[in-house]
């Protein structure tokens, strides 16, 4: 027999992975954050248990400063796949005032992203999330275990780390303790888009080429995604044909200028270009190591 | 195109992160920003490109220079598609490499061409081969600092295959490298025209990839079992080992059932024929009891049942071995209670033989006798790395504290055929009878106080069914007028 492809070999790692989750916990939950790793995870997870339907709820952490798009978006896919979701804000932040344009972007992503999801994995007794993070992404990243524990305190702590050998997980936690499960961890970029090109998989519009109102700023390609949108002295929208590598929170999003208007057009315009993904996460260049400070905090 | 995992492993400064640096930006795998940002850490460092920089990951061991914890890292080129583990050289990181070993179908050992073999050269060979890798490539490294001098390389080339030579890799290739220069890493080198072993990137791209799982004999743990409705039972696992495809006849172990494979489902369909590494869904023609952590094996080369393992321990954790402390093994999808009922020697990294030991702690690898409360399907490590690979749980911390290597099964309870009476009599500790009593009443009020002292019992509608408890192992209780006034303490002696 032919062996698998590399993108086989890692699609049926990822739902064993995803299996033995589900078989491991006694209340686990699936981050869905709306980009394309989230996709993609979500897809592993309905081939996982296919022809049931998936047996944990999804989980949106909401900043409330996510681009519409991708909340009508998460909306629908939700409706048309009769998913289950949680959807869940630190109303007590932003009822403080904490923002991203008067706050700092560590503080914001703290109070907003990591404060958030403690809160509500607290709230509701989630022993394990499942997120779509993976190695490729950042350098503190790829030290990361794929079931990487988190006291109760939500704290990862590089050092003390479960050696993790063959595909044997020790998934077990204390009461208030919980895993974080990467099951896209071997996956690159350009895997996940070649994924979502042969799986046909849909994606927030967002990731294709359009004309956008954005401003420049700090050398990033802000888009204005609405009124809220505050721009500073001088400042003037003006339309550009951009798109997102990433997707987040609007203000703190870096587009980039491109005319890939298909999944094949960003796999070409990937395969050519040679600046990483999170360039345009202003989040990540706060400070040298920054990914991983937020991670010691809780972050995912 | 395939998947390579490859393992790269050396002393601290053989030039490990500078390697797999080298490998990843002559690929092409590095983005214009992190060469930038590495290029802006280079200088701090008084140089214009430091290659280690791209993979040390954790600002700790930016600060201390060294890797501190096994790091993985993507590239590929138009033939194959590579995940390297980083795995630390640093002594007190052994159960890193373990780590790193584990999941890798090839390794690269580095060597300081300046220093020759070292201790943790040979160290590093030794869990290699343990770990099941049998292909090595040897690059000799820093070959610049020596003169690109050929005679230094074919000692250190001669001194590695004669320590070498006991643990029988399949294959060992070397190669005169500077990781730092690029020399035969991604390009053939001008400074060792007497060279005739290629390049390392050459070498990743034609060594024969995996572990020769999918030719194995059936090896297919079920995970979990999905029931989305009455009329489907699908067993959903990831094959292992070997292959499979409707009409095959299976095993379904421990228990021992015979059943045959209906189809194999999959979210794009049913398929013809699956192999190791798929993951998928089985469904069997006949109603047998399965659940997680049984494995359907191959009916001509089944694997063994055993609660008796001999087994190679690396220990992982800080904390020692303590002999009879109830730890946890978990083997495929199955999590058993265990002891270490004894520790019959330990591994002498200097001199790589067995000595007498009194313990074992951290990064020692020691051969041990483990009892497992559950029946466990195995197979030798060095056969089937799957169903011979398992980890040793601390139930109370939940640390993971070592890492098993099946070496043999001993004792096969039921020996993959029918269970017998013995063995349900082990595992409920008493034996299967048939006592009459007077009416439903008594017999509930029997079964009570039996129940209470440990003795599975049951009230039977009618002498069949008794009889069939009785073959169960049950105790049967069955109610026919007969007036009986069971002594409870000798009943429960003559049961035992």
């Amino acid at each position: 027999m032919r062996r698998l492809t590399h993108i086989q070999e890692l699609e049926a790692e990822s739902i064993q992975i995803i299996r033995e989750v589900a078989a491991e916990f006694q209340k686990p939950v699936m981050l869905y954050s709306i980009g394309k790793d989230s996709q993609v995870m979500l897809h592993l997870a309905r081939k996982a248990f296919h022809p049931a339907p998936i047996p944990f709820p999804l989980l949106h952490v909401d900043t409330t400063w996510k681009f519409r798009e991708m909340i009508a978006f998460r909306d629908a896919y939700v409706k048309d796949h009769g998913l289950q979701l949680i959807v869940h804000t630190n109303h007590k932040a932003v009822a403080q005032g904490i923002n991203p344009f008067d706050t700092t972007s560590q503080k914001y992503t703290w109070a907003m992203k990591t404060q958030a999801l403690l809160e509500v994995l607290a709230e509701r007794g989630f022993d394990a999330a499942l997120g779509g993070a993976r190695r490729d992404e950042e350098r503190s990243r790829a030290k990361e275990r794929v079931f990487s524990f988190r006291d109760k305190n939500g704290v990862w702590d590089p050092k003390n780390q479960r050696p993790e050998l063959w595909s044997l997980y020790n998934a077990r936690v204390d009461r208030g303790e919980n895993m974080r499960v990467f099951p896209l961890s071997n996956w690159t970029e350009l895997d996940v888009w070649n994924y979502v090109h042969t799986e046909k998989l849909p994606v927030v519009p967002l990731y294709f080429a359009a004309e956008r109102p954005v401003v420049e700023r700090d050398g990033n390609l802000i888009m204005v995604d609405d009124e809220r949108m505050r721009l500073k002295p001088g400042e003037r929208p003006v339309m550009k044909r951009v798109r997102f590598r990433t997707l987040g929170c609007y203000p703190l999003s870096g587009a980039i200028e491109s005319s890939a208007k298909s999944v094949r057009e960003i796999i070409d315009e990937m395969t050519a270009s040679r600046a990483s993904e999170r360039q345009g996460r202003m989040i990540d260049h706060d400070e040298d190591a920054s990914m991983e400070l937020k991670k010691r905090e809780g972050y995912f | 195109m395939e998947l390579l995992r490859l393992a790269v492993v050396g002393s601290v400064d053989d030039g490990k992160s500078t390697l797999i640096g080298r490998l990843l930006y002559e690929t092409g795998s590095l983005f214009e920003d992190q060469i930038a940002s590495v290029k802006k850490a280079s200088k701090q460092n008084g140089c214009d490109l430091d290659f280690s920089l791209f993979t040390d990951g954790l600002k700790a061991e930016r600060e201390q220079a060294i890797t501190i914890d096994v790091a993985y890292r993507y590239f590929g080129t138009d033939k194959r598609r590579f995940i390297i583990v980083d795995t630390p050289g640093h002594v007190q990181y052994t159960r890193n490499m373990a780590t790193g070993a584990s999941r890798a179908d090839a390794a690269v050992v580095l060597v300081d061409a300046r220093y020759g073999l070292q201790q943790q050269t040979r160290r590093h060979a030794y869990l290699l081969r343990l770990l099941g890798i049998d292909r090595l490539a040897v690059a000799i490294n820093k070959m610049d600092l020596v003169g690109f001098e050929r005679a230094r390389y074919e000692s250190i080339k001669r001194d590695f295959e004669t320590f070498s030579a006991p643990l029988k890799f399949a294959r060992i290739d070397f190669f005169p490298i500077s990781a730092s220069g690029g020399d035969n890493v991604c390009a053939p080198s001008p400074n060792t025209p007497w060279s005739e072993s290629g390049t390392i990137l050459q070498y990743l791209e034609r060594v024969a990839p995996g572990s020769g799982a999918d030719s194995a004999p059936l090896r297919f743990p079920v995970q979990t079992v999905l029931r989305p409705h009455l009329d489907y039972r699908g067993f959903a696992g990831q094959l292992v080992a070997g292959s499979l495809k409707p009409g095959d006849d299976v095993l379904v172990l421990p228990a021992g059932r015979k059943a045959r494979v209906k189809a194999i489902d999959t979210f794009e369909g049913e398929l013809p024929q699956a192999a190791a590494p798929q993951s998928v869904t089985v469904r069997l023609t006949e109603e047998v009891d399965v659940s997680r952590g049984d494995v359907l094996v191959s009916t001509a080369e089944p694997a063994t049942v055993a609660r008796e393992l001999e087994a190679t321990l690396v220990w992982l954790s800080d904390v020692p071995l303590q002999v009879g402390k109830p730890y946890l093994v978990k083997h495929g999808a199955r999590t058993t209670p265990a002891k270490v009922t004894a520790l019959h020697g330990r591994v002498d990294l200097e001199t790589l033989n067995e000595v007498p030991a009194q313990g074992l702690s951290a990064n020692d690898i020691g051969r041990v006798s483990v009892e497992c409360s559950r029946p466990l399907v195995v197979d030798a490590y060095t056969r089937v790395r799957a169903t011979g690979a398992f980890i040793v749980i601390d139930p109370l911390s939940n640390a993971t504290v070592a890492a098993g290597m099946v070496t043999r099964a001993v004792k096969a309870s039921g020996d993959a055929g029918v269970v017998t009476a013995d063995e349900r009599c082990t595992r409920l500790g008493h034996r299967g009878a048939v006592l009459k009593v007077l009416d439903v009443q008594a017999a509930e009020r029997l079964e009570r106080r039996l129940f209470d002292a440990g003795i599975v019992a049951a009230v039977a509608g009618t002498a069949e069914i008794a009889a069939a408890l009785e073959k169960a192992g049950v105790v049967a209780l069955l109610p026919d007028g007969t007036a009986a006034n069971h002594d409870l303490e000798s009943l429960i002696a003559s049961l035992r």
